[in-house]
């Protein structure tokens, strides 16, 4: 099988051509869902214009998609750790119900004690809770090898029904006159406002920070890497693998954990259910585009954000079902996945196909 | 006691066709996560059609074809463009939950029609469906669930016994040398994995047609995820993986039958107990070493050419 196109290895390419193919990559896929958007008649022009204004076009609606940012963000920031040392953690969405679960649980029981105790106590709960239910799939992976991707998934499963148990059975609220509903937190149980958003932009911002000086600065943070990049590498250097997986997760399960209490506190006021609004799997995309790097994802996240929120907007203006957002994030993550091939490879039309020397790739 | 049991081979369909659709995909050497995702993609499509149309069959093409699509995207990035099939199989299933329900919200409380539905009624199969028992539980079913007892029977003959079977089977094993006895590597990982996502698309349309024959957002939750840990615990056969379909098809029903069985539990905490018992079986599976058991060899190793 001749084939008119060659394909030739690249040497690692400069950061700013690889973040220029995947700029193209993402223009490519906005163009490639705007014709899917034809075929149900609908205006890809109006739709993205109105996106756009949607969430970013008043004050309110800035601070709203800041909002949905801040979730995504410390998400992101905890499924890249554990990504990093690929380490497929698709159970944020547990990791942040239980989180939300153990916070709510001090903020129903001690809303007593001032303020600013009771949120640190429940900030810690949480973190510890998502840290808690990243590490049993981590545990059995470092000790057995267990296959942690449909382990950690399940565990979503696992979290949602006892959430969903807890808010029709015993935490249901008895004054909510039969509405299947847990009862609000105290004042004291709810995050402060800074700058007219929840103080967790501030927490976010933090995070980012510190995750990046993590993963590039520190020791752990390396052998996070190494282990990632090859397991035999990381034992030949003597590492002790285990204990890095281990920390890894508590690290990754805890930040969304932390993610769990921040909705609780300050989105939902309460417990309910619904409080991972699917910002478990958005971080598993988002964290992917910004290519596992910590201030990459904090940009990743605010342009997902607009189009989340914006996703609401055109539901409430156009009739248009908010899931588009979630189709057009599949749709960029695919154009970004494919094009990393081209960050890998250089495609060359062959000048005499009987002179090439190697065929080509035979697709 | 029938009665569950005849209800749990209903629930086991969705989870067959998903796993023999993903041993599929698997056994020509790739690992798609996007079951999930592409049971959906077949379940709205599926019910769109029969909805608008009220044809079951041509329902069920388009369930098989809109799997198939998502399969071929994933194929497309993985095989041609060696994509991270881990990534890329997530995305697919973020993708197609997305995809069922931007198109099926406005067919939210709709209904399959009445014709429809009396096509996927129950059929008892004579002689086979006298038999005391095991007749009354297997075959006194709808024309779906025959169609999943043919497919285990088509796949394992297909597996086990064909060339083409073979040779997709050495493509998953080892890639390179098949490969190299001129084997269409690419040509057989497109066909196995679209072939699969078809699969898959089916299993979907079950649930969306039969199981429940009105739309609802989510119909699938889970299940592909299930799927995938089946085929590790069928361990890639297709007679084990109608066993496996059927435990799970029954556990996953217990919620709604427990109270008629006497026992009372919180349903929410029933239904924990399927991906409880996945969790089991991915611990479990952990430590299987028995050689028929063991995933092929290249299973979602990228292969390409020219980095041999």
């Amino acid at each position: 099988m001749k084939s008119p196109i060659k394909i030739i290895k690249r040497g690692d390419l400069s950061k700013k051509k690889t973040v220029m193919i995947q700029l193209i990559a993402v223009v490519l896929s906005l163009v490639f869902a705007g014709i899917v958007m034809l075929f149900f008649n609908l205006n890809p022009l109006e739709v993205f214009s109105t996106i756009v204004r949607g969430s970013i076009g008043t004050d309110i609606r800035i601070k709203q998609t800041i909002v949905r940012a801040i979730p995504l963000i410390i998400a992101s920031l905890g499924i890249l750790v554990a990504f990093k040392m690929k380490f497929w953690n698709i159970g944020g969405e547990g990791q942040i119900m239980m989180g939300a679960l153990a916070s709510s649980f001090v903020a129903l029981n001690f809303g007593d004690l001032p303020k600013p105790l009771l949120l640190l106590l429940m900030a810690m709960a949480g973190a510890i809770a998502g840290g808690i239910w990243g590490l049993i799939p981590a545990l059995f992976k470092a000790k057995m090898g267990t296959n942690e991707t449909i382990f950690t998934l399940m565990m979503n499963y696992v979290a949602i029904k006892y959430v969903s148990y807890l808010q029709y059975g015993p935490w249901r609220d008895p004054e909510a006159k039969g509405f299947p509903r847990i009862p609000r937190f105290t004042d004291n149980g709810v995050l402060p406002k800074v700058a007219g958003v929840h103080i967790g932009w501030i927490f976010a911002l933090l995070l980012v920070v510190a995750v990046f000086f993590f993963m590039n600065y520190t020791k752990k943070g390396y052998e996070i890497a190494v282990v990632g990049e090859s397991l035999n590498t990381a034992r030949y250097a003597g590492m002790h693998v285990p204990s890095i997986i281990i920390t890894a997760m508590l690290i990754s399960g805890g930040l969304c954990g932390f993610v769990g209490m921040i909705q609780a506190s300050a989105v939902e006021k309460t417990l309910v259910y619904t409080i991972s609004g699917n910002y478990g799997f958005t971080a598993i995309i988002t964290a992917w585009l910004a290519r596992l790097n910590a201030i990459a994802t904090l940009f990743v996240c605010l342009a997902f954000a607009v189009l989340l929120q914006g996703a609401d907007y055109i539901q409430l203006s156009m009739h248009v079902p908010s899931a588009l957002a979630q189709v057009v994030q599949g749709v960029i993550l695919f154009f970004v996945l494919g094009s990393d091939f081209f960050i890998r490879y250089r495609v060359r039309w062959a000048k005499d196909s009987s002179k090439t020397t190697g065929e080509g790739a035979s697709v | 006691m029938i009665d569950f049991l005849t209800a749990a081979v209903v629930a086991t369909m969705p989870l067959l066709f998903a796993t023999l659709g993903e041993i599929l995909t698997e056994k020509s050497g790739s690992l798609n996560l996007g079951v999930e995702g592409m049971m959906l993609m077949g379940a709205v499509f599926g019910f769109s059609t029969v909805y608008n149309t009220g044809n079951p069959f041509l329902a069920l093409c388009a369930a098989f074809l809109a799997g198939a699509v998502g399969a071929f995207i994933f194929a497309l990035i993985t095989v041609t463009f060696q994509g991270n099939q881990v990534v890329t199989g997530l995305t697919l299933t973020i993708f197609g939950a997305g995809f069922s329900r931007f198109v099926g919200d406005h067919m939210i409380g709709s209904s399959v029609p009445r014709a429809a539905q009396d096509f996927f009624g129950k059929v008892k199969i004579p002689l086979l469906g006298d038999i005391p028992f095991v007749g009354q539980i297997f075959f006194r079913q709808d024309v779906f669930v025959y169609l999943g007892y043919i497919m285990v029977a088509v796949l394992s003959v297909y597996i086990y016994k064909t060339r083409p079977g073979l040779n997709m089977k050495a493509v998953g094993e080892n890639t390179a040398a098949a490969d190299a006895s001129g084997i269409p590597v690419n040509l057989y990982k497109y066909l196995h994995i679209v072939a699969g996502g078809g699969l898959c698309g089916l299993g979907g349309a079950y649930l969306g047609i039969v199981s429940v024959p009105m739309w609802q957002e989510d119909v699938v939750t889970g299940r592909g995820w299930i799927a995938v840990a089946l085929v590790i615990l069928a361990g890639w056969n297709p007679i084990k993986a109608l066993v496996g379909s059927f435990v799970f098809g029954a556990l996953s029903i217990l919620g709604l039958w427990q109270g008629s069985m006497g026992i009372h539990i919180s349903q929410d905490i029933v239904n924990m107990f399927p991906y409880l018992a996945t969790i089991l079986i991915v611990i479990i599976s952990t430590h299987k070493n028995r050689k028929e058991d063991r995933p092929p060899g290249n299973l979602s190793d990228p292969y390409f050419r020219e980095e041999r």
